[in-house]
């Protein structure tokens, strides 16, 4: 099966992915992306019935942390990278709710 | 004939839970501190972290999950769920969607109609948001990441609620039984529990469910009530019109009563769920859960036939005492000190709720202690204090926690026990007040209480208005 | 401190050093770590014009911190066989203070508040860091070529590419830049550079390396492990970085990390496996015969060596670039102009600040990546790509489970070809991800695979021998590379 992906889909999928195309950029991800779906297709020739999705390769269970406070003020650190920061805050474009 | 509506209501709830540190990593939830205080590299997101489970937060989630009669997922999971918004540092938020922690439960409440069982969908676990703040002098919003990362758990019930009251009546259940397990303080207004209503409308008669809308935003039972009537109105009208119900998440402004959708463009609802890879799995076995359940404390039911059974106080102030735990712990760590719950109960019934409401404070946030309080009533019932000065020690103990018999000492409060002072006075109030005791003896009944104040006065109030009351009918 | 001059003679006399051999040298005196940091630079300044293997260089730090480590060897603080070797770090492990970009111009100028836990521990035992190695972008590319820093240039010929993604840290190792290199390796982005610049590299058991700190890709797949001058080097390296670490869940408690235990010079006995399914077509016949001509030596010290049918080979790439990308996809979500890295200039709200940051602060691969990872996940899409891709991906642990239960080691090539030209491989993203195919599988499964070098080809490029043991069986791995390494003799670096 041949995936033909349409600029609907690469619109929807930019909104997901906040990512904005150019022109070119485009027509390239439509080609790209309908290749590596095809390729990928090929995982429907095997028959996967009754095999558990693996998400985790070992199976390593109840890891857990003790509920104390082990940092303290790192405000200034956290910070320090903020491309716009006010009052000890990331500064983000107005936002719907304000 | 006009049409018949009914109203659907499902509701979602957020519960805080009561951990000292966040979800995923050692940060204080405690609130209050300054903007980005509370914040580390795991919780503001930065590149190359990674989320290590608290595990209280699973503790208390199945302490929940069991108290509200739900079955325990042994093998379960955490899901991120992705969408940008600059509260969610990660732009994706760790919950679980297809392995939540407790399913399929119930709880009970009363109705008009009696009592009505309320099915609970689920109960999943996930991280809290930051705070966004408008700024005040700039078009920007700014972004505090404190409660980013604070656990949650989220209640989904079954669309079974018809009306707000029962709304009210299942938030007020949850509350109640989370208080109880101490994994909660569930302040609707301080946003430690919060509720979104999914509400859709049917013609009486018809099994189909209507279109859907999630109403957000409700911060006060009050809020809750009016938004529950403004959009089964909203759908009705729609419906009328021949228009249809859009599915979609709404906005209640309580100051304007009206709701708005929280639509754009940008937002697909699309949140690509998958096992976050970072998070190993949870398997719970029988130890763990008969663990949590061995720790389920005497709930408000139980609690109250034991009252009944226990203590000879009014119906009333079972009800009233049990409604928060915090004060049902008071009321018997009284009791246990003084062995006079009539007594206790009627302090808790009359000056704490006086003051509670003063003072617009909660039940839970009496501060003062069944020690201090065991003692003030001990002193009253001694009679070293009279009523009034009891009064007096009692709010000064209800507002700073002060000790009584300390605070009593101190200023002097003590009731003058020596008879031969106290009928020193009284026959000086005698001889000062002829008219008056010429009134009593002349039949003048009432006239002996002027008498009693001027001796109370003279006394400076430390004396029992009983004593002196006796004294003086002997005297005259 | 020392005041000896360091000359060209006696800084290529401590360049010839491995890392476990300069180490000692510095304990015995014979060197210190302050003239092994300057010859380094030295280095440096002959070779990284052409080379480019580094994104960062912090000179002044480097020569600080080598001049610490001195005092604290000589005052008997520091024994470990590392200490006072300077080390190169891949640009997405966290070093605190020192810029990490994961060579994209959407984190340009981030400095971390802290290092990575693999990073701490090599310094913990007293290595220094020499500064940070180019990479492709995020760790997406088999070539660093997709960095937004310029392209690493594979130091046997530098016409040719380094590989990648880890390619800036293996061309470092191989014109002795430093003395070894941290990597990552998500589907073969140690092993392969490794294999194109003639050095050793290994990708541990999955969990057997804290993941805090390093940069996410894929984070179900990606390890940090070593890239080293021989398996000694590596082996040691790998002792110090593996431990089990509270802050990442996906770590493993492991009891067996005495590496360096299993360097010894016999194979007798161990069952060698070779797939068939990896010697098909599209592998260079050069690499083809190198590889089997190691297969020989191997057989010749004693090992018993097998050819089996592995299966599913042909499925790992699709499962792989649905299974990295999905996660990906979600991972660098956090890069959004807010907390940290590039924010767009001009922009109208919310939104459009996103989309500007991220589509100005990414490469068009990582973009790809992305945007396949965002689709894979989608409504309606999630069940047939991914869940299927997870499936798959048990199947194919499956595979290798039925291997391991008759063979020690598989033995294969790292990839179907030595190094490419410069340009050839980013015109068709789906070709460059083929080349992928026999070093993907062990990042699905788990298993830990070691890249040695076994031959040259007929340009003088290095063509790389890969060995995959089972889960937790790094130590067979590490005897039967020694065991070659000793029988096939010196290799070589580039210089």
């Amino acid at each position: 099966m041949a995936h033909v992906i349409d600029d609907e889909t690469i619109e929807y999928v930019g909104i997901l992915a906040k990512l904005e195309l150019s022109e070119e950029e485009r027509e390239q991800a439509k080609k790209d992306m309908g290749s590596m779906l095809d390729y990928i297709d090929k995982l429907g020739e095997l028959d996967t019935t009754d095999i558990e999705p693996m998400s985790h390769v070992f199976p390593v269970q109840n890891v857990f942390r003790e509920d104390v406070v082990t940092s303290g003020d790192m405000r200034e650190q956290m910070l320090a990278n903020a491309p716009q920061e006010k009052d000890g805050m990331f500064v983000v474009p107005k936002t719907f709710e304000g | 004939m006009e049409k018949q509506y009914e109203t659907v209501i499902g509701l979602e709830v957020h519960v805080e839970l009561a951990t000292k540190t966040k979800i995923f990593c050692g940060c204080s939830t405690a609130f209050g501190g300054a903007p980005n205080t509370h914040t580390c590299p795991v919780c503001t997101g930065m590149p190359g972290t990674l989320p290590v489970l608290n595990g209280q937060v699973l503790e208390y989630a199945v302490a929940v999950g069991l108290a509200t009669n739900c079955s325990i997922t042994r093998y379960c999971k955490f899901d991120r769920k992705n969408y940008f918004y600059p509260d969610n540092p990660q732009n994706y938020q760790i919950s679980q969607l297809y392995l939540p922690i407790c399913r399929n439960g119930h709880v009970d409440i009363e109705t008009e109609g009696g009592v009505k069982s309320i099915g609970i969908h689920e109960i999943h676990m996930e991280e809290d948001a930051g705070k966004l703040i408008h700024d005040e002098w700039e078009d920007v919003s700014l972004v505090d990441y404190n409660r980013s990362g604070v656990p949650l758990i989220e209640i989904v019930s079954e669309p079974d609620m018809r009306n707000a009251q029962e709304v009210i009546a299942y938030l007020e259940k949850l509350r109640m039984t989370i208080q109880y397990l101490g994994a909660s303080d569930c302040k609707l207004n301080e946003g430690s529990m919060r509720a979104d209503v999914n509400l859709s409308v049917r013609e009486v008669g018809s099994t189909e469910l209507g279109t859907r809308t999630e109403m957000k935003n409700l911060n006060s039972f009050r809020a809750i009530t009016r938004a529950i009537t403004g959009e089964r109105e909203r759908q009705i009208e729609l419906l009328e019109r021949g228009e249809s119900v859009v599915q979609e998440t709404r906005r209640w402004d309580d100051a304007r009563e009206v709701s708005y959708a929280m639509r754009s463009k940008e937002d697909a609802q699309d949140y690509r769920y998958f096992p976050d890879p970072d998070l190993v799995p949870i398997q719970l076995d029988d130890a763990f859960i008969e663990r949590v359940r061995a720790g389920q404390p005497e709930f408000r039911e139980e609690k109250m036939e034991r009252y009944r059974r226990e203590f000879d106080i009014p119906d009333y102030d079972t009800r009233i005492i049990t409604g928060s735990k915090h004060m049902a712990d008071l009321f018997e760590a009284t009791v246990e000190l003084c062995h006079q719950p009539k007594k206790v109960s009627n302090w808790l019934m009359g000056e704490t709720l006086r003051l509670l409401k003063e003072r617009e404070m909660d039940p839970e946030d009496i501060r003062f202690t069944p020690a201090h309080f065991a003692k003030l009533i001990d002193l009253t019932e001694r009679k070293v204090i009279n009523t009034t000065v009891a009064k007096e020690v009692f709010e000064e103990m209800f507002d700073r926690d002060v000790d009584p018999e300390g605070y009593v000492e101190d200023k002097g409060l003590k009731m003058v026990g020596d008879g031969n002072a106290l009928r020193k006075t009284v026959e000086e109030v005698i001889a000062a007040n002829p008219q008056s005791v010429a009134d009593y003896r002349g039949g003048k009944e009432k006239a002996i209480g002027f008498l009693v104040g001027q001796t109370m006065k003279a006394m400076k109030g430390k004396a029992d208005p009983a004593s002196v009351n006796q004294l003086l009918k002997e005297l005259l | 401190m020392t005041d000896k001059e360091i000359t060209g003679g006696v800084a290529r006399e401590i360049l010839a050093y491995t890392a476990v051999e300069l180490g000692k040298a510095i304990h015995e005196g014979k060197v210190t770590a302050v003239e092994a940091m300057e010859a380094v630079f030295k280095q440096i300044e002959r070779k990284e014009a052409e080379i480019h293997a580094y994104v960062t260089i912090d000179k002044d730090t480097a020569l600080q911190k080598a001049a610490q480590i001195q005092k604290r060897i000589e005052a008997g603080e520091l024994q470990g066989s590392l200490a006072g070797v300077p080390v190169a770090i891949k640009d997405n492990l966290c070093t605190e203070g020192m810029r990490t970009t994961c060579s994209s111009r959407i984190l340009e100028n981030f400095v971390p508040t802290f290092s990575a836990e693999a990073v701490s521990r090599l310094e913990e035992a007293g290595a220094v860091i020499v500064g940070k190695t180019n990479m492709d972008e995020f760790a997406m590319g088999s070539t660093t070529e997709t960095s937004a820093f310029g392209v690493t240039k594979n130091p046997w010929n530098t016409a040719h590419v380094p590989g990648g993604s880890s390619g800036g840290s293996a061309a470092a190792v191989a014109a002795e830049e430093c003395f070894f290199a941290l990597g990552s390796d998500t589907g073969g982005s140690i092993r392969q550079p490794a294999a194109y610049c003639g050095v050793v590299g290994m990708k541990p058991t999955y969990g057997t390396v804290s993941r805090y700190g390093l940069v996410a890709y894929g984070s179900s797949l990606d390890q940090i492990g070593p890239l080293a001058k021989d398996v000694t080097d590596c082996a040691t390296v790998l002792e110090i970085i593996a431990a089990h670490d509270a802050k990442d869940s996906t770590s493993m408690k492991r009891e067996d990390v005495d590496f360096t235990s299993a360097l010894v010079e016999d194979v007798k006995g161990l069952r060698i496996g070779i797939p068939r399914d990896y010697f098909g077509e599209g592998l260079d016949t050069e690499v083809k015969s190198a590889v089997l001509a190691a297969a020989k030596v191997l057989e010749q010290a004693g090992a018993v060596v097998e050819e089996f049918d592995l299966s599913l080979v042909e499925y790992a790439i699709p499962t792989y670039y649905t299974i990295a990308a999905a996660e990906a996809s979600s991972n660098l979500e956090r890069f959004d102009g807010i907390k940290y890295g590039y924010r767009t200039a001009d922009f109208n709200g919310l939104h459009d600040m996103y989309k500007k940051t991220r589509s100005e602060g990414f490469g068009a691969e990582v973009k790809r990546r992305i945007m396949l990872g965002s689709f894979v996940l989608s409504s309606g899409y999630y069940d047939a790509y991914y869940l299927k891709a997870l499936r798959v991906k048990a199947l194919i642990k499956q595979a290798f489970d039925a291997a391991f239960a008759r063979y020690d080691v598989i033995l294969g090539p790292v990839a179907p070809t030595t190094a490419p030209g410069l340009g050839e491989s980013l015109a068709d993203p789906l070709k460059m991800y083929l080349g992928d195919i026999y070093t993907i599988s062990a990042n699905l499964a788990g298993l830990p695979g070691i890249s040695l070098p076994c031959g040259k080809d007929g340009r003088g490029l290095p063509i790389g021998l890969q060995l995959l043991g089972d889960c937790f069986q790094e130590k067979k791995l590490i005897q039967c590379a020694y065991t070659y390494e000793k029988k096939r003799g010196p290799f070589g670096l580039s210089v």
